[in-house]
């Protein structure tokens, strides 16, 4: 038995012309995106060996926006429709943190009814943009049916919404100091019956699309982040929660009326594709009962914003506030320097910090599994680019 | 531009409370004779609330954190503020590491959330805000510590904090393009969200306009 380099000394001796493969040669560089279909625009690099992925580059910033500095040029009420638009399916959660903060700024109180109203519109949205990204994923899988019925589904909380809104996707709903405007009439009875016919669904999810074998053959056990990773990467949302921290801001740091709403923090222990899938479908199931829970507990009359005069300003200093939006802790930091316009705006997303995951889960992944872990970390790149 | 113009009003109860019923009264027709009452109560505590803002007596487990901070650093270690759930303190940048690592392996701030940087063309200096927050430990869930430093605006350079936390890679990556700050010992100081072929300087630096406005 020779060895291959006695054959490739031989071979030189011979004259002919072998030439040895180096490790470059067996690696294939494949550019995902920026137009791959349902991922929103960003790209990553991977190189591949085999089907084996050994290496990926995430390279996102098509869909930069500069929304941060954007938003030093316009006072703090028409930052609003144009902050909505990194996450335009999930526009009422990341308002919600910067009315927040202009709130903490300013010195403002939120009427009761008005944070309850916000806290619906809030539990609503994140249900729009949570079938969204169940459509997607199940279309990334080549399982049409899931992505059919979700997008079908959407439709009802998309209603409900424009109804409340005035809106269907993009709302401007949430201001300093409240909402917009208050509910029409009836809204609560057309709530409840969506809400109910929607947990029908819910089942009917689970059966054909999160029992289905080929789901959970190609899910289960596939990238897995552990609890530790997931704590050091510091990922947020749902694949936090996947990972077995039970950690949601609505329960942490409870904003508006949320301590007094009565829900658990869904998490599972697995880490994996499964778990960073379904636990967004557990939360959906939660938020039914977190809306109904909303619903029946809100003051029925009352103020649904406070007063604000023309161009509100506080005196000069800086806050942090967060929500728990469809992706995850949703922060802004806005420092004011007491003028109307605000001085610097940090939008601290849910996506962004959730890249960092992407490389270190695809490497030593197979190739056929990458869309099923990319698209479970609940990553939207318009809003990571901001 | 016509913003500032119409501010003066606040003071004066009488003038704004017509005006602020006025243009709010297509959107809630119901409850504007409801509203009438509201906007005294609200004006008053958005004028009187903020001076005693800063004065209230820090919280005592916010104060207990920053105590056991100090006691390990010094002087230092300089505290903006203390709210409820918010600690900000400042240390300078050759120190940053080392209280980074004992904020993680000591106070169980095991990652950062975001990192921002603030130009401050006055004072000629950038600004760097770690916000630093415990999934680890139950009683930090809600609470978030500023961790800042300052670097000279003309050479901004700060050491990493990779290595400390490796949450803070890419928004390090993004403050290096956003703002210009060369983080000494981070593998990649180069564009990330920016186009490629980006020439101009770093756009959140205040310096830097936008277009016609």
């Amino acid at each position: 038995m020779t060895s291959l380099d006695e054959k490739f000394e031989e071979s030189k001796r011979l004259g002919l012309q072998i030439v040895k493969e180096s490790e470059e040669d067996r690696l294939m560089t494949l550019s995902v995106g920026p137009q791959h279909p349902g991922s929103g625009h960003f790209r990553f690099t991977i190189k591949v060996d085999g089907d084996y992925i050994v290496y990926c580059d995430p390279d996102p910033g098509y869909v930069h926006r500069g929304e941060e500095k954007m938003s030093e040029y316009r006072n703090f009420i028409q930052n609003i429709p144009h902050l909505e638009r990194p996450v335009i399916h999930d526009s009422t959660n990341i308002t919600y943190s910067y009315s927040l903060a202009v709130e903490e700024l300013v010195g403002i109180e939120v009427p009761r009814r008005g944070q309850y109203i916000r806290a619906i519109a809030s539990e609503l949205n994140r249900q729009v943009y949570t079938l969204y990204w169940l459509a997607i994923y199940g279309i990334f899988l080549g399982h049409s049916t899931m992505f059919m019925w979700p997008t079908g589904d959407r439709e009802l909380f998309i209603d409900l919404l424009e109804a409340l809104t005035g809106a269907r996707v993009t709302h401007a709903f949430n201001i300093p100091g409240g909402v917009r405007n208050d509910m029409p009439d009836g809204f609560k009875d057309r709530c409840l019956r969506q809400v109910k016919y929607f947990e029908k669904r819910l089942k009917e999810y689970e059966d054909i699309f999160y029992n289905m074998p080929l789901f959970r053959q190609r899910t289960e056990g596939v990238g897995v982040l552990t609890k530790e990773d997931a704590i050091k990467l510091g990922v947020a949302g749902s694949v936090l929660r996947a990972s077995g921290v039970p950690y949601d801001i609505r329960k942490a740091e409870p904003y508006d009326i949320y301590n007094e709403i009565d829900f658990k923090v869904q998490y599972m222990k697995t880490g994996d594709s499964f778990a960073r899938s379904y636990v967004p479908f557990l939360d959906m199931k939660e938020s039914c009962n977190i809306i109904r829970q909303l619903l029946d507990k809100m003051p029925q009359s009352g103020e649904v914003r406070a007063k604000l005069q023309p161009n509100p300003k506080g005196p000069p200093g800086e806050a942090y506030r967060r929500v728990e939006s469809g992706r995850g802790a949703l922060g802004y930091h806005i420092i004011s320097d007491g003028t109307p316009k605000p001085y610097r705006v940090k939008i601290s997303v849910g996506s962004f910090r959730n890249m960092l995951a992407l490389p270190f889960l695809l490497v030593g992944q197979k190739l056929a599994d990458m869309p099923s872990v990319y698209w479970s970390l609940n990553y939207w790149p318009v809003e990571a680019d901001r | 531009m016509s913003d500032n113009k119409e501010e003066p009003k606040k003071p004066a109860a009488a003038p704004t409370k017509p005006s602020t019923a006025k243009t709010t009264a297509p959107a809630a027709k119901p409850t504007t004779p409801a509203a009438a009452k509201p906007p005294a109560p609200a004006a008053k505590p958005a004028a009187a609330a903020p001076p005693p803002k800063k004065e209230p007596e820090p919280p005592a487990f916010e104060k207990g954190l920053v105590d056991e901070i100090k006691k390990k650093f010094g002087d230092s270690i300089k505290t903006v503020f203390i709210r409820p759930r918010r600690i900000k303190i400042q240390v300078e940048p050759h120190d940053i590491t080392e209280v980074a690592t004992f904020l993680r392996d000591s106070m169980g701030l095991d990652h950062a959330e975001s990192v921002t940087g603030t130009d401050y063309p006055k004072d000629g200096q950038i600004e760097v805000t770690y916000h630093l927050g415990s999934y680890s430990r139950e009683d930090l869930g809600a609470h978030v510590l500023s961790l800042t430093t300052r670097t000279n605006r003309d050479d901004p350079k700060l050491p990493t904090l990779i290595n400390v936390y490796k949450s803070v890679e890419y928004h390090e990556r993004e403050t290096f393009e956003m703002l210009g700050v060369y983080f000494e010992g981070h593998p990649r100081n180069e564009r990330f969200l920016l186009p490629e072929d980006w020439a101009d300087i770093p756009p959140l630096r205040k310096d830097f306009r936008i277009k016609g406005r």
